[in-house]
C-alpha cells in the first residue's frame, strides 16, 4: 500500500507525458493517493514503534542496500501532508498555455518524489526519491515562470544540487562512521547501531556539521535561504504550493529522522550554531519580510522565516519541542499552500501582486478574502489554527529545552527572542491582507470575479484539516510521541538531563494529567533499561 | 560446452576487420552501410562469446606469452566494454553516413565509407589488448594500434579544415607523449631489468633499487597517459581535436580512448604503489582536471566542445577514484560514463544534421521529437549526477571510496564542480524544453538508432536503480 502511494503519483506522470488526457489523469492520481494515505492512516497502529506495511527488496547485498518502503507515526504524517497539498496543487492548476501534459507530470514527479522520501527506510532511497525532484522544479520555474523566471530557475536548482550534494557527503560518512560490520543503508539497523553507542562523538561532530549545512540549503536556513522567496515568487502557484509546503520539508524531516537519534552528540557540539541561524531565520528574515512590496514576494520570505521556528523545535530536542516540530511542519505545510494557491489566483485575475495597486478585492472576492484571511491568521500562529499548537509546544519545550545547560541557557534567549518573532509575522500579514482586501476598491479590479465553485473544494480541504488539527491536537500528538519518546530517551540518554526531560516528556498542556504518564516513565532515559526491554 | 579462450576473441575481431576492409576493395556497386552492419553482426557475436571465456589471470612465474597477456576478470569486463562501445559507435557511423557524402565532394556517393567501417574495427582490437596487457612493451604496441587508428579517422573528413586541423594537432600531441611513454618505459627498464609489471613491482619492493629513478620513470609515464585520458595540464588537445573530428569518432575517442587510458593508469601504477610521492601527484593531478574541465565547460555555446570539456571533467572523477586505487569505483564509472555519453553523442549526430551542433539549434526540440528530447534529458540528467541514473552511482562511488580515504580536498572541490556541472548540463534541457525554435518540422530516427538509443536509455536509468551485475562483474 505504501509502494502505491509513492508510485502513483510517478506512473501517473509517466501515463500523462505518454499522452493520456493530461488533468484527468493528475487528478485521479492525486484523489487516489490521498484515499490510500487515509486508509495507510486509518489501518495504522499507534501503539507499535516500530515501521508498518514494511517491504523490501535488496539490491546489493554486500552495501546492505535494498529498496525499504514502511511508514511509522512520522512519515505517515509527511504522506498526509504530501497527499493533500498534491490534491490541493492539482486542483488550483488552471489552465495552462503550453505542454500541458508536461506541467501536470512535473508536478506529479514531485509529488511522488517527496512521498518516496517520506516513506523510504533505506537512506539511499530517501535521498534519490528527493532529487527526483529537482529537473522538475526546474522545468516547472523556467517553462511557465513569471517575473524574473530564468534566474529564479538557476538559482534554486544549483543551490538545490550544491545542497543535495552536501548532504550526499554528510549521508557516505554517516554510513562510514560506524564499524564495517554494521554499516548498512537501513535506517532501522543504523538506529540500533547507534543505539550501542558505535558512532564516536567526533564522527558525530562532522556527520551533523555536513547534513546541517546540506538540509539546511534544502529548507532554506539563513544565510542559505535567497534562493527561496525569488523561487517561490516567480514559481507558477500549483509548484510553489508543492514546494514550498512539501518539497522544503523533507531536510526537516531528514534532521528529525537522521540527526535526533543518530547524532545526539554531534546535535549538542553546534547547537549555538544552531541557534545563532535560526534567530536569524526569525528576526532577520522576519524584518525582511516586513519590507516586501509584493505579495508573492512577502509569502515567499514568510515561508523562509517559519522554517526558523521548527529549527528550534529541532534544535531544544525535548519531546514537547520536537512533537510540536512535526506539527508545524504540517500546518505550515497546509497554510503556506492555501496562500500561494490563493495568490497565484489573484495573479492570474489582476496580473499584478504589488501591494501598492491592489486593495478592497474583498468586495468583488468575498471568498477568496475568507479564505486568505484563515491563511493569514494560521501563519500568525492564531488558537483554533494548527499553527499554534505547533508554534506553543515548540516554546514550551524549548525553553524548557533536553539539553543538559545552565539556568538561564541559550535556549531560553532564543525563546525569548523567537517571539518577538510572533509579532513581526502579525506585522507582516494583517498588513499584506489589509493591503490587498481591504480599503476601498480600484476601479480597475471592479470586475474581478471571485473563485469559481470547483475551487473551493481544495481550499475547503486545506482550511477543514488546519481547523481539525487546531482544535483536536491530543490524537496528533498522541500518535507522533512514541517516535519521539524512543529516539530522544534510548539515544541521549548520557546528554539529556533526567529531570529535565522527564517533565517535558508529555505536553502538558494537552493532556489533563501534568505528572508523565506511566509509560514514559517505564521509558526511562537509561541506556541499560532500552536494552533489557 | 567447450571454453572459448581469451586471445581467441581478439584474433576473431581482427580476422573480421580484414575480411571487412577485402570485401569494401574488391566488392564494387554495393551500399557498403551494409559492411556497418556485417561488422555490428559480427562485433555483437564475439561479445556474446566472451561471456563463456574462462578468467585465466596470470602469475608470477608465467612465461611467453602469458607474460605479457592476462585474462583476469577485469580484463575480460574491459573487452566486453570496447566490443560494446564500437557496437554502438558503428551504428552512429550509420546514421553519419550522409554527412561523410557530402565531405568528399566530386567522389562517388560510396567512397570512403568502407574504410570508415572498417577502421573501428582495428581500434577495438587494439584497445581488447591494451586492457589485458601487462608488460610495457606490449602495452605500448597495442596503445600504438589504437592511436594510429585514430589518426586516420579524425581526420577523416578531409575536406573539412577543422577536421584537418584536428587531426594534425592530435597526430602531433599523440607522437610526442608516445615519446615520453618510450623514454619512461625504457628508465624503468635500466632501473629494474625488467617490462613485466609484477616482476617491476617486485623489483621496486628491493630495498637496493634506486627508487627515484623509477619515479622519474612513472612521471614520464603518467604525462603519456595523461594525455590519453586528457587529464590537466595535458588536455590541451582535447577540444579542437573532439570539436573537428567527425562526430562518431569523438564519441569513440571520449569513451574508447578514455577507458583504455584508465585500465592501464590502475594497471601500471600497481608497483608504484610503494612510492608515497605517486598518490600526491595523481591528487594534484584530479584537483586540476576538476576545475579546469568544469570552468570552461561552463561558457561554451557549442555542444560538441561542451561534451570535450564535460569529457575533461569527468576524467577529473574517474582521476579520483585512481587516487584512492579504487578499481571498482573506476569501472562503474567508466560503464556509466559510456551509457550516458554515447547517448548525448547519439542525439547531438541526429540533430546536427538537421539544424546544426550549437546548443541553440537544440532550441524546442521538445516539441520537434520527444523521443530525442527525452533521450538527451535522460543523458545529461545522468552526466550531471541525478540519483536514478548510472552517473549518479557513479559519482557516489567515486565520493565514497574518496570519503573513506579522507581525501577532504578532493571531497571538496568534487562538490563544488558537480554544481558547476549541473549548470552546464541543464544549459542543454533548458534549450530543448524551454526555447521555442522556428523550426517545427519533425526529426525523422530510423529503426536501428531508435533501438540503440532505448537501449542505452535503459541502462542508463537500470544501473541507475541496480547496479549489483556491474558491481559482481568487477569484483
Amino acid at each position: 500500500m505504501v509502494l502505491f502511494v509513492i508510485f502513483c503519483p510517478i506512473v501517473a506522470a509517466i501515463l500523462i507525458m505518454a499522452g493520456a488526457p493530461s488533468r484527468k489523469t493528475a487528478l485521479a492520481a492525486s484523489v487516489l493517493a490521498f484515499a490510500t494515505a487515509l486508509v495507510l492512516l486509518a489501518s495504522f497502529q499507534p501503539g507499535q514503534r516500530d515501521f508498518q506495511h514494511v517491504t523490501s527488496l535488496t539490491i546489493s547485498p554486500e552495501w546492505h542496500l535494498s529498496f525499504t518502503t514502511g511508514i511509522d507515526s512520522l512519515s505517515l504524517v509527511m504522506i498526509l501532508l504530501a497527499t493533500i497539498v498534491t490534491l490541493a496543487a492539482v486542483w488550483f492548476t488552471g489552465t495552462v498555455e503550453r505542454y500541458e501534459n508536461a506541467f501536470y507530470a512535473c508536478l506529479l514527479f514531485i509529488s511522488g518524489g517527496a512521498i518516496g522520501a517520506f516513506a523510504s527506510i533505506d537512506l539511499f532511497f530517501f535521498y534519490a526519491f528527493h532529487e527526483l525532484a529537482l529537473i522538475p522544479t526546474f522545468l516547472l520555474i523556467g517553462i511557465w515562470g513569471s517575473g524574473n523566471r530564468v534566474a529564479a530557475a538557476w538559482k534554486i536548482t544549483i543551490y538545490l544540487a550544491i545542497g543535495s550534494f552536501i548532504l550526499l557527503l554528510g549521508l557516505i560518512l554517516l554510513y562510514q562512521s560506524f564499524p564495517a560490520s554494521s554499516r548498512s543503508f537501513d535506517i532501522r539497523a543504523l538506529n540500533a547501531a547507534a543505539r550501542l553507542g558505535q558512532i564516536t562523538a567526533d564522527a558525530q561532530h562532522h556527520v551533523y556539521l555536513l547534513l546541517l549545512i546540506g538540509f539546511g540549503i534544502l529548507i532554506s536556513l539563513f544565510p542559505f535561504h535567497t534562493w527561496a522567496p525569488e523561487a517561490y515568487a516567480s514559481a507558477p502557484a500549483p509548484a510553489a504550493m508543492l514546494h514550498a509546503g512539501v518539497l522544503k520539508k523533507f531536510g526537516l524531516y531528514g534532521l528529525l529522522r537522521l540527526a535526533i537519534p543518530l547524532l545526539p552528540e554531534g546535535a549538542h557540539y553546534w547547537v549555538n550554531l544552531l541557534v545563532v541561524l535560526l534567530l536569524g531565520n526569525i528576526i532577520y528574515v522576519g524584518l525582511v519580510t516586513i519590507a516586501q512590496k509584493r505579495l508573492d514576494w512577502m509569502l515567499g520570505y514568510s515561508s523562509v522565516m517559519h522554517m526558523g521556528y521548527i529549527f528550534l523545535g529541532i534544535a531544544s530536542a525535548t519531546i514537547l519541542s520536537t512533537v510540536g516540530a512535526v506539527i508545524l511542519i504540517f500546518a505550515h505545510g497546509l497554510s503556506i499552500a492555501l496562500l500561494f494557491g490563493l495568490a497565484g489566483e489573484l495573479r492570474q485575475r489582476t496580473g499584478t501582486l504589488v501591494f501598492d495597486e491592489l486593495g478592497g478585492l474583498a468586495k468583488v472576492m468575498p471568498f477568496a478574502s475568507l479564505a486568505f484571511g484563515f491563511g493569514v491568521f494560521a501563519a500568525i500562529g492564531l488558537p483554533g489554527l494548527a499553527n499554534f499548537a505547533g508554534e506553543i509546544m515548540i516554546f514550551f519545550g524549548a525553553f524548557k529545552n533536553g539539553w543538559k545547560l545552565d539556568h538561564f541557557h541559550v535556549f531560553q534567549i532564543a525563546t525569548v527572542l523567537a517571539l518577538w518573532g510572533v509579532v513581526i509575522s502579525t506585522i507582516y500579514m494583517l498588513r499584506a491582507y489589509r493591503k490587498t482586501f481591504m480599503g476601498t476598491l480600484s476601479e480597475r479590479w471592479k470586475e474581478v470575479v471571485d473563485l469559481r465553485f470547483g475551487l473551493r473544494f481544495p481550499i475547503a480541504v486545506l482550511i477543514g484539516a488546519l481547523l481539525c488539527f487546531g482544535f483536536f491536537p491530543q490524537s496528533f500528538v498522541q500518535t507522533i510521541t512514541p517516535v519521539f519518546q524512543t529516539y530522544l530517551s534510548a539515544n541521549t540518554s548520557h546528554v539529556i538531563d533526567v529531570q529535565t526531560c522527564s517533565h517535558g516528556a508529555v505536553p502538558p498542556c494537552f493532556t489533563k494529567q501534568h505528572r508523565p504518564s506511566a509509560s514514559t516513565q517505564r521509558g526511562g532515559y537509561n541506556i541499560h533499561q532500552i536494552a533489557r526491554r | 560446452m567447450t571454453m572459448i579462450t581469451a586471445p581467441e576473441l581478439e584474433i576473431a575481431v581482427l580476422v573480421l576487420g580484414m575480411v571487412i576492409l577485402l570485401v569494401e576493395a574488391f566488392a564494387t556497386k554495393f551500399d557498403r552501410r551494409i559492411l556497418a552492419f556485417a561488422a555490428i553482426a559480427g562485433l555483437t557475436l564475439v561479445l556474446v562469446a566472451s561471456f563463456f571465456i574462462a578468467p585465466n589471470g596470470s602469475t608470477i612465474q608465467a612465461t611467453g606469452f602469458w607474460s605479457f597477456y592476462t585474462a583476469d576478470r577485469l580484463s575480460i569486463f574491459f573487452k566486453q566494454f570496447s566490443l560494446l562501445t564500437t557496437i554502438f559507435v558503428l551504428i552512429l557511423m550509420t546514421d553519419y553516413a550522409p554527412v561523410l557524402r557530402t565531405s568528399f565532394p566530386g567522389a562517388t556517393l560510396q567512397a570512403g565509407l568502407g574504410e570508415f567501417f572498417a577502421l573501428p574495427i582495428f581500434t577495438c582490437v587494439g584497445l581488447m589488448y591494451l586492457v589485458s596487457a601487462i608488460d610495457f612493451v606490449f602495452i605500448f604496441v597495442s596503445l600504438e594500434l589504437v592511436t594510429i587508428s585514430f589518426y586516420v579517422l579524425v581526420s577523416f573528413t578531409r575536406r573539412n579544415p577543422l577536421s584537418l586541423e584536428a587531426g594534425t594537432k592530435y597526430l602531433v600531441l599523440s607522437a610526442l607523449s608516445t615519446a615520453f611513454l618510450v623514454y619512461g618505459i625504457a628508465w624503468i627498464f635500466g632501473v629494474t631489468g625488467q617490462t613485466n609489471l609484477q616482476r617491476i613491482a617486485d623489483a621496486l619492493a628491493n630495498p637496493a633499487t634506486d627508487r627515484s629513478a623509477a619515479l622519474l620513470g612513472m612521471v614520464l609515464i603518467l604525462v603519456a597517459l595523461g594525455f590519453k585520458v586528457a587529464a590537466v595540464p595535458f588536455q590541451l588537445w582535447v577540444p579542437d581535436v573532439y570539436q573537428g573530428a567527425p562526430t562518431p569518432v569523438t564519441a569513440y575517442l571520449s569513451v574508447g580512448s578514455k577507458a583504455a587510458g584508465f585500465v592501464v593508469l590502475l594497471r601500471v601504477l600497481q608497483p608504484f604503489l610503494a612510492l608515497p610521492q605517486t598518490q600526491r601527484l595523481i591528487v594534484v593531478i584530479a584537483l586540476l582536471t576538476l576545475i579546469y574541465g568544469n570552468l570552461a565547460a561552463l561558457p561554451q555555446a557549442n555542444l560538441k566542445r561542451l561534451l570535450a570539456y564535460s569529457s575533461i571533467a569527468h576524467a577529473g572523477y574517474l582521476l579520483i577514484g585512481v587516487a584512492c586505487f579504487d578499481a571498482t569505483a573506476v569501472g562503474f564509472y567508466l560503464v556509466a560514463y559510456l551509457l550516458m555519453t554515447l547517448l548525448s553523442f547519439a542525439v547531438l549526430i541526429i540533430v546536427a544534421q538537421q539544424t546544426g551542433e550549437q546548443i541553440a539549434d537544440f532550441d524546442g526540440l521538445a516539441k520537434r521529437s520527444p523521443f530525442l528530447a527525452f533521450a538527451m534529458l535522460v543523458g545529461m540528467v545522468s552526466l550531471a549526477g541525478m540519483p536514478f541514473t548510472a552517473g549518479f552511482l557513479g559519482k557516489f562511488f567515486i565520493f565514497y571510496a574518496a570519503i573513506l580515504q579522507h581525501q577532504t580536498a578532493l571531497v571538496v572541490v568534487g562538490v563544488i564542480t558537480v554544481g558547476c556541472g549541473f549548470y552546464y548540463y541543464l544549459k542543454v534541457i533548458r534549450a530543448m524544453y524551454w526555447q521555442s525554435s522556428a523550426k517545427i518540422d519533425k526529426i525523422p530516427v530510423n529503426g536501428l538508432s531508435r533501438l540503440a538509443i532505448s537501449a542505452l536509455i535503459i541502462a542508463t536509468i537500470w544501473l541507475g536503480v541496480y547496479p549489483q551485475p556491474i558491481l559482481d562483474a568487477l569484483k
